[in-house]
């Protein structure tokens, strides 16, 4: 078990910054996931914590103890690269025991672990099968049970289930974080698939050409993005941003769009330009023949449960998640409103969220 | 835009029967979208159609003319490939006019120039129509694919995953930009897909495709909220419906159910209340819903819930169904007398 703390950690290739000087803290026996796009740099950090790749500045300290410049072998953390590459003549208790037989292990000692990591990964009937003959799922779980049986402090995987399909990739990470709920291991998760991180993670870190954008529980980052990109990368679909004109005050309760007050959660910030950015998650845009703010239906997707309307505006389209059995029709007029208490007002200039009074109620920072 | 009518169509490949017995009636203006997974027949029936196959039984007619022995170029019908395959060294105006240009065609220089601005306009690729094709990016070069498919007036058009090889936003754009066009030209359309939310946001009418037979068609909503079959239950909702053997929860089902198909808008959650208690057993966060896992006995299932709503693993829960579904030991619907 282990706490991992990164402390302004900077990875240069030449002229290209690959990271700048990030600083986290990982608790122990946390599921810890960083997300982004590609090229981010969240690959490059997980490298550096694992210690195949060294800072050009910064620490990284395991449990307190400074490892930045220790050889891989030598950090007790278990890399875990996408999950398919097995042995193949060898049986799965062979597979699973191998880095215990490479540490030379007393075979009995060797057993027993085994069969313990297979009953924590629920796969105790396929020890003595080969591995050839495994389906996909199994064949990931006998991997992972490869990783976990040298009870490392840390786990770190790398978009371990990028290889596979939709439904098995769901299966999967539904069952890694069962797995991590049963040995609470400190684990860093690197993915560019926002609803993987939102479904696992008990701290999501948001990546964006370097730089660390944000850092927060799941539900936190998407209800209070820290920035535009937050907003954009988060959710499907994505949040909406309409650009207005005006400027913000501390204390600030509304803002004038198209010639109707937009009430807002109490600003605690003043803005820094004459151009603000309304973000507005789909769920809390509402239809109501009241509003001021006008658009047409451009179409609507119905997905069962609820549909995702979208409306073409003079500030551009706007996508609505209503309920399903709301009557849309493309092309009809319809007025917009939005759940004033949900809403995140962006500083156009800086593309920052400004401080509103639902930050003061957020759970995490 | 014309009717396409596939009447009991058999294709088999060796030993594997592609196509069985598959009746399907296409009305001029319709999105019909067939819904499978790899290998269930899709991708075969849309060829039938094209003609780049033979059936071995039935009949295909456009526009009540039978065309099971003709050749593709005699069907007037556009085909979309799941790859784009653009010329290179042309331009993206001459990729979208190389279909008009044909030497069967003749149409006049004006109206080519005419046609492939309307269709770049419709695609939003107009600025790009002097760039050359490779000059493109992916998304681009898939618009230009399926322009070049919109530029002719076909009978009908018939699309192979159009959308699987682009990232996720794009695609979500494209379904929609595609769904629109659709309905500005009034096309008829046959679309293939393994993607239950394509199928959903898209189509007039999907049919579900499973072993080369077509299992049912209808809307969407008919699809979603009314399966014939337990297999088309699954196929579409997001979390997928949860089966529980009908013996767990004494009382609920009708005789002769075997599974209770359970969608969430079908669970209740409440305050334990002397009905059945189930156990939160892990709350997902997806943003928008949270998905909850609720342990019943030995069962587990996934329901949506209010992302504010307070739930906690341990946590036990009443639940209530309100009007589930039934399917029998076959796993065909069974229906209650007032349905």
């Amino acid at each position: 078990m282990a706490e991992i703390r990164v402390e302004n950690l900077r990875k240069a290739f030449h002229d290209f910054v690959a990271v700048q000087d990030s600083t986290f803290t990982v608790d122990d026996g946390t599921f810890f996931v960083m997300l982004g796009p590609s090229g981010c740099g969240k690959t490059t950090t997980l490298r550096m914590i694992a210690g195949l790749e060294l800072p050009t500045s910064g620490r990284i300290l395991l449990d307190g103890e400074d490892v930045t410049f220790r050889r891989a072998a030598e950090r007790d953390i278990a890399f875990v690269f996408q999950l398919f590459a097995l042995y193949p003549h060898m049986n799965v208790a062979e597979n699973i025991g191998f880095p215990l037989k490479c540490e030379a292990m007393a075979r009995s000692e060797i057993r027993s672990q085994v069969a313990e990591a297979a009953k924590l990964l629920r796969i105790e009937h396929l020890l003595k099968r080969k591995v050839s003959n495994l389906s996909g799922g199994d064949r990931q779980r006998v991997a992972l049970g490869r990783a976990i049986v040298r009870r490392p402090k840390a786990f770190l995987m790398d978009e371990p289930l990028g290889a596979l399909d939709a439904e098995l990739r769901r299966d999967m990470s539904e069952e890694l974080r069962d797995l991590h709920d049963r040995i609470r291991a400190t684990t860093v998760y690197v993915t560019h698939d926002q609803l993987e991180a939102m479904s696992m993670a008990d701290r999501i870190a948001v990546m964006n050409h370097g730089v660390v954008e944000q850092i927060g529980a799941p539900q936190d980052i998407y209800d209070l993005p820290a920035t535009m990109f937050v907003a954009d990368f988060v959710g499907s679909p994505p949040m909406n941003f309409i650009r207005l004109q005006g400027r913000l005050q501390p204390n600030d309760i509304s803002v004038r769009l198209d010639g109707a007050n937009v009430a807002v959660p109490a600003s605690r910030e003043a803005s820094s330009s004459e151009e603000l950015v309304l973000g507005v998650r789909p769920e809390h845009v509402s239809f109501s023949d009241a509003s001021r703010i006008r658009g047409r239906v451009f179409g609507a997707e119905y997905l069962g449960t609820t549909q995702i309307v979208t409306v073409d505006t003079e500030r551009g389209q706007i996508k609505a998640r209503l309920p399903s059995f709301t009557q849309v029709r493309p092309g009809e007029t319809v007025g917009l409103a939005f759940k004033s208490d949900a809403l995140v007002v962006f500083d156009g200039a800086t593309g920052r969220a400004m401080r509103s009074v639902l930050h003061e109620g957020a759970r995490h920072g | 835009m014309a009717d396409v009518a596939l009447q009991r169509v058999g294709k088999r490949f060796g030993d594997v029967e592609a196509v069985r017995d598959l009746s399907l009636d296409i009305k001029a203006g319709e999105f019909v979208v067939l819904l499978g997974p790899t290998g269930a027949g899709k991708t075969t029936t849309l060829r039938l159609v094209a003609g780049l196959e033979r059936p071995d039984s039935g009949t295909i007619s456009i526009d009540g003319r039978d065309v099971t022995r003709e050749p593709p170029a005699a069907r007037n019908v556009a085909f979309v490939f799941q790859q784009y395959s653009l010329y290179p060294h042309l331009s993206v105006f001459d990729n979208l006019a190389f279909p008009l240009r044909a030497p069967s065609r003749r149409l006049p220089e004006a109206e080519i120039n005419k046609r492939v601005r309307e269709i770049a306009e419709l695609l939003r690729i107009s600025g790009k129509l002097d760039n050359r094709a490779t000059r493109l990016s992916g998304g681009e070069m898939q618009r230009v694919a399926i322009g070049r498919a919109l530029v002719r007036r076909p009978a009908i058009y018939l699309m192979d995953e159009p959308l699987s090889s682009l990232d996720a936003k794009l695609r979500a754009d494209l379904r929609l930009e595609l769904k629109r066009i659709q309905l500005d030209l009034g096309a008829t359309v046959l679309y293939v897909t393994h993607d239950h939310i394509e199928a959903m946001t898209m189509a007039s009418r999907i049919g579900v495709i499973r072993d080369g037979r077509l299992m049912q068609v209808g809307s969407p909503r008919e699809i979603y909220e009314s399966p014939n079959d337990l297999y088309v239950a699954t196929r579409l909702g997001s979390p997928q419906i949860n089966l529980i053997p009908a013996d767990l929860v004494p009382g609920a089902a009708p005789r002769g159910a075997k599974t209770i198909g359970v969608r969430t808008e079908h669970l209740e959650i409440t305050k334990p209340n002397g009905g059945p208690i189930g156990k939160v057993h892990r709350v997902e966060h997806l943003g928008d819903q949270n998905h909850v896992h609720i342990e019943y006995r030995g069962q587990t299932l996934v329901t949506l819930a209010d992302p504010h709503r307070p739930l906690s693993p341990g946590q036990e829960v009443g639940l209530a169904l309100v009007e589930p579904l039934f399917f029998d030991a076959e796993g065909r619907r069974v229906r209650l007398a007032a349905e």
